[in-house]
């Protein structure tokens, strides 16, 4: 299956992958896929409270080269946007960014998906208060590394 | 010095060995005579070399040459089997008999057959893909006209108890097929001791050409009829019409002869650099899991389930190597191998699984880069795994709510 460079430059050297205390209340957490289907993303975002700004972003993913290289692409684009910015990602700009071909679209639907996931549980979080504690029911780790 | 990519992937297809090719060359351009010309010398020389083969193909599986039929491969030999006898005994019943790991040749001309009214009955195979006799005596009913049951398996390397099944089957006054496609060469096979009425087998897996294969048809005891499904000529004693490709028949004829004749050193070699490459993995790497039967399986096959990574992604990583996975990302279907499905593999250990080929040309040093290689990419990826993480925190995967897509 021929991949395009962008491809395998990530997944040969995948940006920001790791994980953040998912319990932080700066933190927002979006697990998406399933395992039976061959593809799990965990997608990270760590917001500056004050500004809104999301300063960093980690990612783990269960997938095929596509899958990693979409979530790599991800955490890439976040990283300096506003949530609401963050928000108007699209799976589309990731498929036109990284030439993923039809059969592997779905990997950038999942990847939107985990965005939106995350940027959620850091909303929910926000309007539960200070007090927030853990993260939406999906999400039953506790710990980062 | 290795070439790269390490070939690995001998159950799919094999290198056609040079002393095969060497056989085959004179017939392109010095011996190109039509094996049915009667008339005159280059047709004579043809037939001679068609009939040689022919008793090499005959030979490596304990049959006469008269019983060989020459079809285009083994997708063909299964189809002309399956459909031939099942038209040929319809008065006599309309039941034939497989298990759910069967090549798709065979599972796929079997749901043909049920379209056209047949009644077919897929047995199960137990958690090695191994399917038994006593199973395939409750299925047999007296409208049983056929048990077709391979020989081993093209991805697990399961071999199936065929000696049993065809004995039961010769009991029963039942025919028995059983595709031999991966067996050739690799297992001994003799018609008359496993009670084999018709047998495939296809060139390009045994280091001969691709698109030549044959069907053994027994001769006497019984003589077995088929309908043929492609008309013409009258060739191969009716049975499959079309003039013979006397270069790939010289090639496949070549090909069993090798297989014959080196089959104990090659099985010896093969088997040795199979448990140096499952060690060299499984000892180094916790959690993975050997597909298939321990011990009664192709010398050459390893099949492997990584936990936590995903096999289309993990072949990106060892691309230096060919092989293939149960991935449903490498399928046109998105669904992962039945083959693995059938064994009770769950769905996400199927998606993680690999399949390594060894074969005839693979040596000791490809087999430990090809370790290596599999260890360290194994190890990336599962660092790079949320399952992984999770598993090492004590999170049972199973658990999680997960949501499917």
């Amino acid at each position: 299956m021929p991949y395009s460079d962008k491809v395998l430059d990530h997944y040969s050297n995948p940006r920001n992958v790791g994980s953040f205390d998912a319990t932080d209340p700066t933190v927002g957490t979006g697990l998406v896929g399933a395992p039976e289907c061959g593809d799990v993303m965990r997608l990270q975002i760590k917001v500056n409270p004050d500004t809104g700004v999301i300063e960093d972003a980690k990612f783990k993913t269960f997938g095929c080269g596509s899958a990693i290289a979409s979530s790599s692409l991800a955490t890439e684009w976040l990283k300096g946007k506003t949530v609401d910015e963050a928000l108007a990602i699209k799976n589309t700009a990731i498929v036109e960014e990284l030439a993923l071909p039809p059969v592997k679209v779905h990997c950038s639907v999942l990847a939107e998906d985990a965005i939106k996931a995350a940027l959620k549980n850091y909303q929910d979080k926000q309007d539960a208060g200070d007090e927030a504690e853990g993260e939406s029911s999906r999400v039953p780790e506790t710990a980062g590394v | 010095m290795t070439k790269m990519p390490v070939y690995m992937d001998n159950n799919a297809t094999t290198r056609t060995d040079p002393r095969v090719v060497a056989a085959m060359l004179p017939f392109f351009t010095e011996h190109y005579g039509n094996a049915a010309s009667r008339s005159h010398a280059y047709g004579w020389h043809a037939e001679e070399a068609v009939e040689t083969a022919r008793g090499h193909i005959a030979a490596v599986i304990g049959a006469s040459a008269k019983e060989v039929i020459f079809t285009s491969g083994a997708t063909e030999s299964n189809n002309l089997a399956l459909k031939g006898v099942a038209a040929m005994y319809k008065k006599k019943g309309n039941h034939v008999v497989t298990q759910a790991t069967e090549h798709k040749a065979t599972l796929d001309t079997c749901k043909r057959l049920e379209r056209d009214g047949y009644h077919v009955t897929y047995l199960p195979v137990d958690k090695f893909g191994q399917v038994h006799a006593d199973q395939v005596r409750a299925a047999l009913t007296d409208k049983t006209v056929l048990v077709s049951i391979m020989a081993a398996n093209n991805e697990i390397g399961t071999l199936q108890p065929i000696r049993a099944i065809g004995r039961l089957c010769k009991e029963k006054g039942v025919l028995f097929h059983t595709d031999a496609v991966q067996a050739v060469g690799k297992v001994p096979l003799d018609v008359e001791d496993m009670g084999i009425d018709l047998l495939s087998l296809s060139g390009h897996k045994i280091y001969g050409p691709k698109g030549i294969g044959a069907l053994y048809v027994r001769k006497k005891d019984p003589r077995v009829r088929l309908e043929p499904q492609i008309d013409g000529g009258g060739h191969e004693r009716g049975m499959r019409s079309g003039t013979l490709p006397v270069p790939l028949i010289v090639g496949l004829g070549a090909a069993c002869e090798l297989a014959k004749t080196e089959m104990a050193d090659e099985v010896a070699r093969t088997f040795a650099l199979r448990e140096r490459l499952r060690t060299g993995i499984m000892a180094r790497l916790p959690e993975t899991y050997l597909n298939g039967h321990p011990t009664e399986r192709l010398p050459g096959n390893v099949n492997i389930s990584f936990a936590y990574v995903e096999g289309e992604g993990l072949m990106m990583g060892i691309k230096d190597v060919a092989v293939s996975s149960g991935s449903a990302c490498t399928s046109a279907s998105l669904e992962p191998s039945y083959v693995l499905r059938a064994l009770g593999v769950g769905d996400e250990l199927a998606h993680s699984s690999i399949r390594f080929g060894i074969g005839r040309f693979n040596t000791e040093a490809e087999v430990d880069f090809v370790a290596d290689l599999v260890v360290r990419e194994v190890s990336r990826l599962r660092e790079m795994s949320p399952l992984y993480e999770m598993a090492q925190q004590g999170i049972d995967i199973k658990k999680i709510e997960w949501a499917h897509h």
